[in-house]
């Protein structure tokens, strides 16, 4: 019985702490979205030189070539502090589709130069101001050529590359676009989380590399979804546990009615129940992230536990720990907003939380468990 | 990461596994409904724990001399495990061996842990706790109950409550008030007793279930001898929190139903336009309960990873009593919704009456064994390290404390 990581796996974790603390990682974040840059590419060059854009990357690409629980402890830290880089965008989705279902030729020519740095990718899938499903998605490809506009799409500014979601003749496909080719046009769009950018990017008549069977693209999606929401609940487990951090320290230094707020039961009973939702998501991201390494086939109810109770957690811890804060947590000045920023963005990339809930129920549906 | 046993553990699994299954059978698909006032009920657990008792299951922690065999606390947990999937009579000890238990070992003289420990192992004699009182529930320490020492002996006056089996008991541990002078805190003192001694009276309570499984405890002048005082005049807070720290261990998981009967009904029950499971409000309700479920039993894992690694677990399994009941309370309310205007009706149907009892059970485990807010300062507390709560009978004689009515 071990639920747990292991020593090299935790230890990789306090080394990737220190590095975004001498990073100064989440004042760098507040500076990119103060100042729209979208992203910290110096920062997004040191994860690079760090060799953590290719943990999963196996070594006859120039990877790591260790495991998804590398991931998932990196991601922790770096929900921890905001990290404004594109990790989630390039490694989660995009370095898992090429991993997963493209052709040996296109992982020979992509992986090597994700894990350089050469190539950032991220994923396009929205078009409308409403959930992507396999029945609206618009953007069309017809012999290998993509037209359409995607909206929401994350780090497209420094993406090189990114996987396109689009309508073949006979269902969907994922496909390849590069950047950098004619009739792509990428422009920022204004949103809630600054501190990662986002693009509308209008395709037009690009000629595309399809990424696993054909018209078979919304399933292969799904699954990377699975897997992405088990590093996306890490990042947002760590994300809470700043937040209630922050609202903790909090707690026993602000001082109201001539003793410390945190010696009040309103307040001591807003942190217990943080520390509950943590717990929760904790364990199940914990037992998610061995169904993910294991390519465990409980990986989608795993994935869709972890993914919701992490986003209640983060959204919670987020929020109250504003309200620890009083007046000043609603200035621009402390650093609360910008948890409750991320909070709202993890929570809807991938889909919102009702979406997961009930993806969750179709999983036991399907299942014989029950 | 792994599930898996190590070869020891298997090994030892399968000796648990084999002797289950010599001497008891699976669980059927129906639970057990146990009930303490039967005396069946009680003759049969009585039985099963002198036959566990004989083979050396029946306190696998506890030390040889006592009738345990020193078991590791992972090994402890495989054997419950175990266990637990075998339709056998449990509960009636758990307060007994889970808590009077270890205060004796602690606090009794080397004779009286020969003289009662094994026999408590046993199953021969039944413990239960005296600590509750009308007006000291969630500030226990605020008891009454009055001791006062004539010679060897102690003279005790007053009244206990919500005590569990008090009324098949054999003993119980009790803490009183020796010195109404002193600082609350300071002026108790801890016994174990005699519960068939004269001027004890036990009257059950009727809970709002319409079962009993709790009493009110009367003394009027019952006569402890010094001997059977644990721990120093004065030391009875010090002693109680022991006890305490027990209970929170062995008060963990709300018993009933849970998200796969939720799941299970919603899948069979008609709703408004369909069945019940492909309304969203459902869904979302069980998905939320799937969530906590799961999270109380991966959390279970990790305190099991740490002791499987001879590491001291953290305080994740405090969360459990607060996150299990109140989701019970939620199932049952859900249960009984969903059958519209029939869900007031008590019926033979056995999914009904598991959610009408969630619904009327839960309610008390949010209260027992610490309530939800008591349980949520101690989380605050101790596992956060928030001050603690500023209070006015600190330092206050206990005679001079306010208590209302």
């Amino acid at each position: 019985m071990n639920l747990d990581f292991s020593d090299d796996q935790k230890y990789l974790q306090e080394e990737a702490r220190k590095f975004f603390d001498k990073e100064n990682t989440l004042k760098s974040s507040r500076n990119i979205l103060e100042n729209k840059l979208h992203t910290d590419e110096c920062l997004w060059k040191k994860v690079v030189d760090l060799g953590w854009t290719g943990i999963t990357i196996a070594e006859e690409y120039d990877g790591l070539g260790l495991g998804h629980l590398e991931l998932c402890v990196l991601a922790e830290e770096m929900g921890r502090v905001l990290a404004p880089i594109p990790f989630s965008s390039s490694v989660y989705l995009f370095t898992e589709a090429i991993n997963k279902f493209a052709s040996d030729e296109i992982k020979k020519d992509i992986l090597p130069k994700l894990v350089s740095g050469e190539i950032v990718g991220t994923i396009a899938v929205t078009e409308e101001l409403h959930a992507p499903t396999s029945k609206n998605i618009t953007t069309t490809v017809k012999n290998n050529i993509v037209s359409g506009t995607k909206i929401a799409v994350p780090d497209a500014k420094i993406a090189t590359h990114s996987i396109v979601v689009a309508k073949s003749d006979n269902g969907i496909d994922l496909r390849l676009i590069d950047h950098s080719l004619d009739g792509i046009c990428i422009n920022h769009t204004n949103s809630v989380d600054e501190s990662r950018g986002h693009f509308s990017m209008s395709i037009e008549n690009v000629p595309t590399l399809l990424i696993g069977e054909e018209d078979n693209g919304w399933e292969c999606y799904e699954r990377l979804v699975d897997q992405a929401a088990v590093l996306f609940s890490f990042e947002q487990l760590g994300g809470a546990q700043a937040s209630m951090e922050m609202a903790l320290s909090y707690a026993k230094e602000r001082y109201a009615f001539g003793r410390q707020i945190g010696s009040f039961q309103a307040i001591k009973h807003k942190l217990a129940d943080m520390y509950i939702s943590i717990t929760l998501a904790k364990s199940n991201s914990y037992y998610a992230a061995w169904a993910l390494s294991t390519e465990s086939p409980d990986l989608p109810i795993a994935s869709a536990t972890a993914r919701v109770s992490s986003t209640k957690a983060f959204q919670f811890c987020s929020k109250e720990n504003i309200q620890t804060h009083g007046g000043n947590g609603f200035t621009w000045e402390y650093d609360c907003h910008l948890f409750y920023r991320r909070s709202k963005l993890l929570s809807v990339n991938l889909g919102s939380i009702s979406n997961w809930k009930n993806r969750l129920v179709t999983g036991l549906e399907k299942s014989n468990v029950s | 990461m792994d599930f898996n046993d190590t070869k020891e553990q298997a090994e030892f699994r399968k000796k648990c596994r084999d002797w289950l299954e010599a001497n008891a059978s699976l669980k059927s698909e129906k639970a057990n409904n146990s009930n303490f006032e039967n005396n069946d009920y009680l003759q049969s657990a009585k039985d099963w724990q002198k036959k566990k008792f004989d083979a050396g299951w029946a306190m696998l922690h506890w030390p040889k001399e006592y009738g345990g065999i020193a078991a590791s606390p992972i090994e402890r947990i495989i054997w419950n495990s175990e266990e637990a999937k075998f339709d056998v009579p449990r509960g009636i000890y758990d307060i007994g061996l889970g808590m009077c238990g270890p205060v004796m070992m602690q606090y009794a003289t080397q004779e009286q842990k020969e003289r009662y420990l094994p026999t408590m192992a046993e199953g021969k004699e039944i413990w239960c706790q005296l600590f509750s009182e009308p007006s000291a529930g969630s500030d226990v320490a605020g008891l009454r109950t009055k001791a006062e020492q004539k010679g060897d002996k102690w003279i005790i006056n007053g009244q206990k409550v919500w005590t569990s089996g008090a009324h098949y008991s054999d003993y119980g541990i009790l803490v009183v008030r020796h010195d109404p002078n002193l600082p609350k805190h300071k002026g108790m003192t801890f016994f174990f007793v005699d519960m068939k001694s004269p001027g004890i009276d036990i009257r059950p309570i009727k809970q709002i279930t319409g079962g009993s499984s709790f009493n009110e405890v009367y003394f009027n002048d019952v006569e402890i001898p010094d001997t059977q005082r644990l721990g120093e005049i004065g030391d009875g807070w010090k002693v109680a929190i022991t006890t305490l720290m027990n209970e929170r261990l062995a008060v963990g998981d709300a018993n009933g139903a849970d998200v796969n009967e939720a799941f299970k009904w919603a899948k069979g029950q008609d709703g408004i336009g369909g069945k019940l499971i492909e309304n969203m409000a459902a869904r979302e309700s069980i998905a939320d309960w799937y969530c906590e479920a799961n999270g109380l039993k991966n959390t279970k894992l990790r305190t099991m990873s740490a002791l499987s690694k001879g590491d001291t677990p953290g305080p994740e399994a405090s969360i459990t009593k607060i996150v299990s009941a109140n989701k019970l309370q939620s199932i049952g309310n859900f249960g009984m919704d969903s059958l519209d205007m029939a869900g007031m009706l008590q019926t033979d149907d056995s999914n009904i009456h598991d959610f009408q009892s969630a619904w009327l059970g839960s309610p008390g485990l949010r209260i027992a064994g610490g309530t939800d807010e008591i349980l949520r300062n101690i989380i605050a507390e101790r596992v956060l390290g928030l001050p603690e709560d500023q209070r006015v009978d600190k330092g206050v004689p206990y005679k001079d404390i306010p208590s209302g009515k």
